[in-house]
């Protein structure tokens, strides 16, 4: 089984998810858009990075890309796909998932560590936590502020598809610890199924140990089948 | 077949935060302008040729919904005239 990492003219987290996925122990590979999905695919990344330059709104230019039409295909056979920052907005703006990443509040990029609670650990990718765990994920992100219409964000909560919210270390969500205005401190959701999932945060950069903390593995092994 | 040009305008939804309008804002009253609110939005020219200016605004339309707005959170307006 391989879990492809796509490649996008202007990725740039795609090298570090492979090195990630690799440590954990699964058979990751960089697969350029243009090539479309290996016959083997048995998972999806969609890496962070500035794809397309971020043109028109980020994630746009990629989400039109052939491939993408494959990702939604594998993805309602029950493929797992994982969304990363750039890759969470490729996923809202391909319909993968619900709602959009655009403006962070402070109209700044920022690159900061911040702490997200999980909500729901009961999807492939926060099983290996418990519910209310506090991660300290990293950011890095200009557009990753969660807009969606209140309804629509209330019937996500109902049907607890929200998987992250920022909170502060404790674990208390609040405004103070929200770092980009993000809807209800929205960090990461799924789709309609939990096997698709979309997050701005990076676990992919707190996964090995040589760096420092891991408290990303939990959500890549999500590819675990 | 008649040339058209089909002006598509791209805006936030009313009620959507839009942080660079507000930057954009508070660098004008800081020149000392005096200005209630200040919207941002992104205007697309896209010359086109249909059979009519129905043909015309109907493609536009779709550019709009299939890729120049994000319904999650954009209005957008279509204008045609003959180039």
């Amino acid at each position: 089984m391989t879990v492809a990492v796509v490649q996008f003219g202007g990725s740039n987290c795609d090298r570090d998810t492979v090195q990630a996925l690799r440590h954990l122990g699964f058979d990751a590979h960089l697969v350029w858009h243009e090539d479309g999905l290996p016959d083997r695919t048995a998972g999806v990344v969609l890496p962070g990075g500035f794809s397309y330059g971020d043109y028109l709104r980020a994630g746009a230019m990629a989400a039109q890309s052939p491939i993408m039409d494959e990702v939604r295909t594998a993805a309602a056979a029950g493929t797992p796909v994982l969304g990363i920052c750039n890759g969470a907005q490729i996923g809202c703006e391909s319909s993968l998932t619900p709602g959009a990443f655009t403006t962070n509040e402070s109209a700044r990029f920022q690159c900061e560590r911040v702490h997200v609670r999980v909500e729901n650990a009961d999807t492939p990718w926060t099983r290996a936590y418990d519910e209310g765990e506090v991660l300290e994920l990293p950011i890095a992100h200009g557009e990753g502020r969660y807009e969606i219409a209140d309804d629509r964000l209330d019937a996500l909560e109902d049907a607890d598809r929200v998987l992250f919210r920022y909170c502060d270390a404790e674990g208390t969500v609040t405004d103070d610890a929200n770092p980009n205005g993000s809807k209800h401190n929205v960090a990461g959701v799924t789709g309609e199924d939990p096997h698709v999932a979309v997050l701005m945060p990076h676990p992919e950069r707190v996964t090995l140990p040589d760096v420092g903390i891991t408290d990303g593995q939990g959500v890549l092994q999500g590819f675990r089948a | 077949m008649t040339a058209y040009t089909a002006t598509v305008t791209v805006r936030l939804k009313r009620g959507v935060l839009d942080p660079e309008a507000e930057t954009t804002q508070r660098a004008l009253e800081r020149l000392g302008f005096e200005l209630g609110d200040l919207r941002s939005a992104d205007v697309f020219e896209v010359d086109l040729e249909a059979d009519d200016a129905d043909g015309a605004r109907e493609r536009a339309d779709e550019m709009a919904e299939r890729l120049l707005a994000n319904p999650t959170i954009h209005d957008y307006d279509v204008a045609v005239e003959e180039a």
